[in-house]
């Protein structure tokens, strides 16, 4: 059952086909997009969505979001405006059997929200041992294979981890950290920890492990996505190899985008992320290799209980909620960086569907319509109650965001209106 | 700008950190200390200002030293003093910090002291009782972490005061372990806001915090270099139990570089004095001659220590 | 009795003089050989006067209050805490308590407190210059100069002049 659906008077903004045009209707049919601007031939519009002073986009695509209730959390992705979300693996027990990413995919189609699209564990358990059924794992839906935050420690298991999925040209998504540098640092190591006596992280934690990983690509060929990167340093590294044409992407933490180690204030334990946010310097790098499109922007959204977040800082799990605050903070950054709307909107949509290698992200003509109808002013305070994920961990509560999800569509059906 | 150790009046509630503390407030809890120290050499060593107080002694981290010694203090101010050694097994049997503080609060605790591992975690609980509106119960840090220890940073300024009048024109070291040491902090932040003008960290790379020098203290690795005319010398205990990983080599070597020996100390002023927190590590970190000399007031630092614990407590009781 | 003139303004003494006079009253009580104890700040500077007075050799004793106060819960400790030094042994004692002004009786009875902290005097006396009434608490002087009648919001204060002279000043609450 698919409606025919024209989406009126919005603002479309296609970043990839490179599409910005006020009041242009948007045409949907079978679930796809069927025209912009001029209806399709014998079109006869069956629902008629109003978007007078909204943008519509392509529909976020998400890299990094953990569904712990899943139910609670593809309705707060929808609110957010994300119509695909990638799920790292290290849910409980993690996705390292076919069966179990079986189950996470026929469970997202049933609750019919966003799309699910599942990372399998690169290793049994995410031990960085012993290889997973990377194949199997394929065929249940697995679009990639990842170890989470967790390190393989074992240079020689990450090897023959990367040229097995070399074999078959599965990626690998890996979160460079170097296990001995990062196992008892909770903070960025700098002024911020020296003075608040928090073990820091150093910057070396995350570049050694990008070396190693870069070295590793360019022995096996595997292609490599590299998620969450926290310094400048290690962004440059990436992108020296990035020249050096090696199949390496890489993605950037909302939040590592606004916030540095200054805003652990007094111990704010909401300002605890693993990678931990580092210096202003850190910061601006992140944010002009996002400006220059060489990194995509993902929420990495964790849900975290109130009771493992109101501890001592080293003892709160890092963090925060991501989903529903995309869209506003994403705008947020995109005011301080001073780039366009389009831009913005490119770095959720069609750069994580080029990591992905998905024929999504885009308001083409046949492909799957996946949209987001939003009001880029519209004002809405953080609260709890706002939110529609379980996780209301936040360095933001009670602060006033800017930019609200109106209305989703996945596959051209209507699965969240505000 | 928001100091969650101050009331509205800019008075001081809870003691969290000398950091962020202007410098009144830090001469208020000198002075007051100094009336306090005539209390403790009367007959009758008590005056009523906590009387019908409970004050809960909150120590996740083991200390008897410590925690004797604010028992003291808040008695001698007569206040009921209630004892809680939590360690971690019972704190894993499920209740958390807060938790625990709720339940205290609600037997009429009317003043924390809290000693804890993690750094932070007297802020957690001030900003608690802030959200609750208990703004009638109060927090002093008995020591969080590698964060702060601010009664004995204060501690340590009484005694400098003490023996050297004014801050102003003294050259201070601090020996040792830094990176790991809450007091070396809470010395270092104290020293800088009463206007000492040189502050000087002396110690191996590994113990060292970077930035160090970004609050205002000049680094020395050579001990030699870094004693040279200074008036106080502040040896930190090379801690054991904080260390995690492969800082040092041996006690031995870090003895032979960083140890306070006779020799080392003529190269300060002649009426410097030796300082240290305790406990003391004997051939570790501080030769016997020097420990049990008599530029050492290391027994002084303790007798001081009751009447500074006085004085915060009747102060932020009293806000 | 001092009261306000028709001005609402009081004609105030001399308090040098009223230290003499103060003085002429305990002369005749020196038998007992009491010790002087002085409330800071007032009660201190008139007891030195007092000590030059009446050619004693003992020491004065200071005390401060600050400890021994009832208002703690309301106004916190009082920012300046000044030294309470007691140079002889209260115990069997009789002693001389001596303040400038004396008005609810409330920081009498915290000296009083204080002092049995000390050891059990013997006895206690009150030596005050100014009485301005308004008792709170069944407390009176033994020895008093002046009974001064203040109208609301005003405050008795001593001070001592550059020159180490001590005289009375009125203050507007």
């Amino acid at each position: 059952m698919s409606t025919n659906i024209v989406i009126e008077n919005g603002r479309l903004i296609c970043p990839k086909n490179r599409v910005d045009r006020s009041s242009t209707p948007l045409y949907i049919q079978n679930g796809k997009m069927a025209g912009i601007g001029e209806a399709p031939a014998g079109f006869v519009a069956e629902q008629r969505i109003d978007a007078t002073g909204c943008v519509v986009s392509p529909g976020f695509i998400d890299l990094g979001a953990r569904l712990n209730s899943i139910e609670a959390e593809l309705a707060a992705a929808v609110a957010g405006g994300v119509t695909s979300v990638v799920v790292p693996p290290d849910a409980d027990p993690p996705l390292d059997e076919p069966e179990l990413a079986d189950r996470l995919v026929h469970r997202g189609k049933e609750i019919r929200k966003a799309r699910v699209l599942p990372l399998g564990a690169l290793t049994l358990g995410l031990k960085g041992e012993r290889l997973a059924e990377l194949a199997g794992l394929k065929k249940a839906g697995c679009v990639a294979f990842s170890q989470a935050n967790k390190t393989v420690v074992d240079t020689e298991a990450l090897l023959r981890a990367m040229e097995y999925a070399a074999t078959f040209g599965f990626a690998v998504w890996l979160q460079p950290q170097d296990h001995w540098l990062s196992r008892n640092g909770i903070a960025h190591e700098g002024e911020v920890a020296s003075r608040l006596g928090l073990a820091g992280i150093p910057v070396a934690a995350e570049t050694i492990a990008i070396g190693t990983i870069i070295q590793l690509v360019r022995i096996t060929g595997c292609r490599v996505h590299l998620t969450r990167i926290s310094s400048a340093a290690g962004m440059a590294l990436i992108q020296r190899a990035q020249l050096d044409q090696l199949p390496i992407t890489c993605d950037v933490g909302i939040h590592h985008l606004l916030l540095t180690d200054n805003d652990i204030g007094y111990f704010n334990p909401h300002a605890r992320f693993c990678p931990p946010l580092r210096s202003q310097n850190d910061r601006q790098a992140l944010s002009d290799a996002v400006v220059a499109g060489r990194a995509a922007i993902c929420s990495d959204h964790t849900p975290v209980g109130a009771d493992d977040k109101l501890l001592p800082f080293g003892e709160a799990k890092p963090g925060a909620t991501g989903l529903e605050v995309l869209l506003p903070l994403t705008l947020k950054w995109a005011e301080s960086a001073n780039v366009d709307l389009p831009t913005a909107l490119a770095r959720i949509t069609s750069a994580p569907a080029e990591v992905l290698g998905v024929e999504r992200g885009s308001l083409s003509t046949g492909t799957v319509a996946d949209l987001c109808i939003f009001d880029p002013e519209a004002t809405w305070q953080l609260t709890p109650e706002a939110l529609k994920s379980r996780g209301k961990n936040s360095p933001w509560t009670g602060y006033p965001m800017t930019g609200k999800v109106k209305a989703t569509l996945v596959s051209g059906r209507v699965v969240y209106q505000a | 700008m928001y100091n969650p150790q101050l009331n509205k009046d800019g008075e001081l509630t809870h003691l969290l950190s000398i950091e962020g503390l202007p410098k009144r407030i830090l001469d208020q809890i000198l002075d007051t200390a100094a009336s306090f120290m005539e209390v403790s050499a009367r007959e009758v060593k008590k005056v009523p200002l906590l009387r019908g107080k409970s004050v809960f002694n909150l120590f996740f981290e083991n200390s008897t030293r410590t925690r004797t010694t604010f028992e003291i203090a808040a008695k001698r101010l007569s206040a009921d003093v209630i004892n809680l050694d939590i360690n971690k097994s019972s704190a894993s049997k499920g209740e958390t910090l807060l938790d625990t503080i709720d339940n205290l609060c609600a037997m009429h605790a009317n003043l924390f002291v809290v000693r804890h591992a993690s750094s932070g975690a007297p802020y957690l609980i001030a900003e608690h009782l802030r959200k609750a509106g208990r703004d009638d119960i109060h927090v002093v840090n008995a020591g969080d972490g590698r964060h702060a220890h601010p009664t004995q940073g204060l501690l340590d300024m009484y005694t400098i005061r003490h023996y050297k009048k004014d801050f102003t024109q003294l050259r201070v070291a601090i020996v040792g372990d830094i990176l790991h040491s809450r007091v070396a902090r809470s010395d270092i932040h104290a020293l800088t806001t009463l206007g000492v003008p040189e502050v000087r960290a002396i110690g191996p790379e590994t113990l060292l915090p970077k930035h160090l020098d970004k609050l205002g203290v000049h680094v020395f690795h050579d001990m030699e270099e870094g004693l040279k005319d200074c008036d106080v010398v502040i040896m930190l205990r090379l801690q054991n139990e904080r260390m995690t990983g492969a800082l040092l080599p041996s006690a031995g070597e870090y003895f032979r570089h960083y140890g306070l020996t006779p020799q080392k100390l003529a190269l300060a002023k002649p009426d410097a004095i030796v300082m240290h927190p305790g406990p003391m590590n004997r051939g570790v970190e501080i030769h016997s001659a020097v420990a049990d000399g008599s530029q050492a007031v290391i027994l002084p630092q303790v007798t001081f220590g009751i009447a500074v614990r006085m004085a915060v407590m009747s102060i932020v009781a009293g806000n | 009795m001092s009261a306000p003139n028709n001005a609402g303004v009081v004609a105030l003494p001399d308090a040098e003089a009223q230290c003499r006079q103060l003085a002429d009253l305990i002369r005749p009580h020196l038998s007992r050989n009491p010790a002087l104890v002085g409330i800071h700040s007032g009660g201190v500077w008139i007891a030195g006067r007092l000590r030059e007075l009446l050619g004693l050799t003992e020491e004065i004793g200071m005390i401060d209050v600050s400890f021994y106060r009832d208002d703690f819960a309301e106004k916190g400790l009082h920012p300046q805490v000044k030294p309470t030094a007691i140079p002889f042994d209260v115990e069997g004692r009789h002693l001389i308590l001596i303040d400038d002004v004396l008005y609810t009786g409330r920081t009498t009875r915290a000296a009083i407190n204080e002092l049995f902290d000390y050891g059990r005097p013997a006895s206690i006396a009150l030596a005050v210059l100014a009485d301005r009434g308004g008792r709170e608490l069944p407390v009176a002087a033994t020895w008093n100069t002046w009974d001064v009648a203040l109208a609301d919001g005003q405050s008795l204060v001593l001070e001592r002049k550059d020159n180490g002279e001590l005289a009375w000043r009125l203050e507007n609450v």
